[in-house]
């Protein structure tokens, strides 16, 4: 600790401060850990409302309520440069419920952004938004650029929260023009650790989906989105900009046909009409949070460009969207009619063919 | 398929059939094979097959038996020759025998990416595999066999390289866009796909909107269709839109305004060039007599039609008459000689928007000339 203590007083101009929000979740906790190995990084501060039940390595956890005053506190002592924004979610964390989910969305991200713009010491803000800020509707383009205007703003939920979130941090951005501010909307986020309320859904034995819809779906890999985060967060590299807004997502298309076919999942189609009853039963039931943003997603689907991300940000993923789901489906273990159980039905069926041919 | 241009007999229509025929039964094995490949399955391949040895009009027969014999005589002692690996005969001889068995051995391939969803989707969630296997053969009955159609100018459209088909609208029904992939896949040399921009009221009904993103299709507006110019794809468009497959029978054949001319200026910001392409013969598939608007409005679509025969009939009147159809492709328009920023100018986009109307109206007053009558 004393040697810590030493180095903060050369820290200011050597190494950045780091502050993470949301380091309570996975995700968040990923990042701390990544962060504070980089070279140019000197302390991280890892903040959430609880304790993390995970490891965060040398960070420095306070725990703070971002929905408070105190962040600003936080921000001050500890002369933090970057901001890290990953706060902005769509399931509640332990207890709470949507309620203080969107407190924690919008209300944190006032206070953060507050006390960002109060802080001298602030150069850099990274937000963690999601594609769900362009809705998905059957007027909507089939591709979303960073500059598409959605035609149809999600009513509420998740993906009204994050278009909140991103109005607020524009408001933030032209009032602090000297802070580079960079607002990563990724797709959904999937990986062997995730729990988005997409992995819940694609966990279900026997998945529910809209009859005569078969969306079209885009992921992202945990890896990729850390690998991002660490891009955004740092000195752009030579000949690329890392502020501004990025769609983030992996290569390709899936469509839900295609993703309960490779995971072994059955679909079970339902009207569009009783598709609400049978979210708010499986609600109830507590399976998954089968929102009706969530239901308009698998309905339509949603597709975004990722040009800006290659061109300007410089960021290839890692895994392409079909590869992050790979590595999802792995993690998931087999469900009930698993894809090689199938193939090899087929195979078995040619061979049988053939042979009575013979 | 090698045998799809074996017959080039003038314009018969019998030959055109016969030779998209060959594709279809391609197209078809994955179907067939479903099957087990049981009548209907071998028959269509020892017909392939036997097309080039025997060159049979009679078409071989119908039921397993006779399907199996008449075609490949060789191959037969040669399969009871026995082998025990089921699948080396297909590499082993390239002859019909192995053909059929190549057919079974692909259509439960095909089987098996789709079961197993290895396959590919580009980010219109147009699925390739599928059009081409299942989607286009079961419309190609339809276009070949019920509408006839005869396709005229096909080589306007470039083999490579984004174009923007610009065609008339018309039939009650959106058959004929369908019309006109197929077509343009059948036809062209290079099998390019069509990509057609479709309504939104097709991306909002269940099912449409599922077969439709399958088919290539997406949602006429400039953002999707400059993606896919850009992407060099062919893209069709029916700028007239529902105020044109909506009209009543009276008007038929009399192009309504071409929108706002949106598409001009997106394949000018492309540079591609627009192919007009007048299609005669949609209109009078469903004769519209009479457009029950408050049902529409009830409902929550564009028109209602009344025909001779729908609502009347039911389900019976939803059966489209069976007119013969042509489908001409204009001389291109070239749009890569303006400058960038030509797009913006609305005097221009009028001006070009009146050409490729002016064309194709004038194309399709040509064909209906040229009709001998409206079923022949």
């Amino acid at each position: 600790m004393t040697r810590r203590e030493i180095f903060q007083g050369k820290a200011l101009s050597v190494g950045k401060v780091v502050l993470v929000t949301g380091a309570a979740r996975k995700l968040g906790g990923r990042f701390v850990r990544r962060v504070q190995r980089d070279p140019g990084v000197d302390r991280v501060i890892a903040v959430d409302a609880v304790a993390p039940a995970h490891q965060l390595g040398d960070a420095e956890f306070v725990r703070a309520d971002i929905r408070r005053p105190a962040i600003a506190r936080v921000l001050a002592e500890h002369a933090v440069d970057t901001v890290v924004h990953m706060d902005v979610t769509g399931t509640p964390l332990g207890t709470g419920g949507r309620a203080t989910v969107k407190e924690t969305n919008v209300i944190g991200t006032m206070q953060l952004l507050g006390a960002c713009q109060k802080s001298p010491s602030v150069k850099r803000l990274v937000v963690k938004s999601s594609t769900s800020v362009y809705g998905s509707a059957p007027r909507d383009p089939a591709v979303f650029t960073e500059t598409t205007p959605p035609k149809s703003l999600p009513s509420g939920g998740f993906a009204k929260d994050a278009v909140e979130v991103e109005g607020y941090v524009r408001g933030f951005a032209r009032r602090r023009p000297d802070v580079a501010v960079c607002v990563l909307r990724f797709a959904n986020i999937l990986g062997p650790e995730a729990d988005s309320p997409l992995a819940e859904y694609l966990s279900l034995p026997v998945l529910p989906t809209v009859f005569g819809y078969d969306p079209r779906l885009q992921f992202v890999h945990e890896d990729d989105v850390i690998d991002v985060l660490m891009i955004a967060s740092d000195e752009p590299r030579r000949s690329t900009l890392n502020s501004g807004t990025f769609n983030v997502a992996g290569e390709g298309v899936l469509l839900l046909s295609q993703c309960s076919r490779r995971l072994g999942r059955p679909t079970v189609p339902v009207p569009l009409p009783a598709v609400t009853w049978v979210g708010t039963a499986l609600r109830t039931v507590g399976m998954t949070d089968f929102s009706p943003e969530q239901i308009r997603l698998l309905t339509h689907g949603r597709v975004v460009s990722t040009d800006q991300m290659r061109e300007t940000l410089g960021f290839v993923p890692t895994y392409s969207t079909a590869e992050a789901f790979t590595d999802f489906a792995r993690s998931r273990g087999a469900g009930l009619l698993p894809p090689e159980v199938v193939a090899r039905t087929v195979d078995r069926l040619s061979t049988l063919v053939s042979k009575e041919r013979t | 398929m090698a045998d799809a241009k074996v017959i080039p007999f003038g314009d018969e229509p019998r030959s055109r059939r016969g030779s998209a025929g060959g594709r279809r039964q391609h197209a078809k094995d994955g179907a067939a094979k479903r099957s087990q490949g049981s009548g209907p399955g071998s028959a269509q391949g020892s017909g392939a097959g036997s097309g080039s040895g025997s060159g049979s009009d009679s078409g071989p027969v119908h039921g397993p038996g006779p399907g199996r014999t008449p075609g490949p005589l060789k191959p037969v002692p040669e399969r009871d020759a026995g082998e025990p690996e089921p699948r080396e005969p297909r590499e082993r001889d390239g002859d019909s025998g192995s053909g059929w068995e190549r057919r079974i051995a692909g259509g439960l391939a095909f089987l098996r990416r789709r079961l197993t969803g290895e396959y590919e989707v580009d980010e219109f969630g147009y699925d390739k595999e599928l059009t081409d296997q299942v989607l286009m053969s079961l419309i190609r009955p339809l276009y070949e066999n019920y509408f006839r159609v005869e396709v005229k100018g096909i080589e306007n459209i470039p083999s490579d390289g984004g174009a923007l088909v610009v065609a008339n609208h018309s039939g009650t029904l959106p058959l004929d866009g369908l019309m006109m992939q197929v077509a343009v896949h059948d036809n062209h040399p290079a099998e390019r796909h069509l990509r057609l921009l479709a309504a939104d009221l097709v991306f909002v009904l269940p099912v449409f909107n599922e077969l439709a993103r399958k088919a290539g299709h997406t949602l006429a507006c400039a953002e999707d269709a400059e993606r896919l110019l850009q992407r060099g794809e062919v893209v069709g468009v029916m700028p007239e839109g529902f105020k044109g497959i909506g009209k009543p029978f009276g008007d038929r054949y009399k192009l309504q305004r071409f929108g706002r001319g949106g598409f001009v200026s997106t394949a000018l910001r492309a540079g591609v060039p627009i192919v007009p392409c007048s299609i005669v013969g949609a209109e009078e598939i469903y004769p519209m007599i009479g457009n029950a608007r408050t049902l529409a409005r009830l409902l929550g679509i564009p028109y209602f039609p009344v025909t001779p025969t729908f609502p009347w009939l039911g389900p019976l009147g939803l059966l489209p008459l069976p007119t013969k159809w042509t489908i001409q492709f204009g001389e291109p328009i070239p749009t890569d000689g303006y400058p960038p920023e030509a797009a913006e100018d609305p005097m221009l986009m009028f001006n070009l928007t009146d050409q490729v109307r002016e064309q194709i109206q004038h194309t399709l007053y040509k064909l209906l000339v040229q009709r001998r009558s409206v079923f022949f």
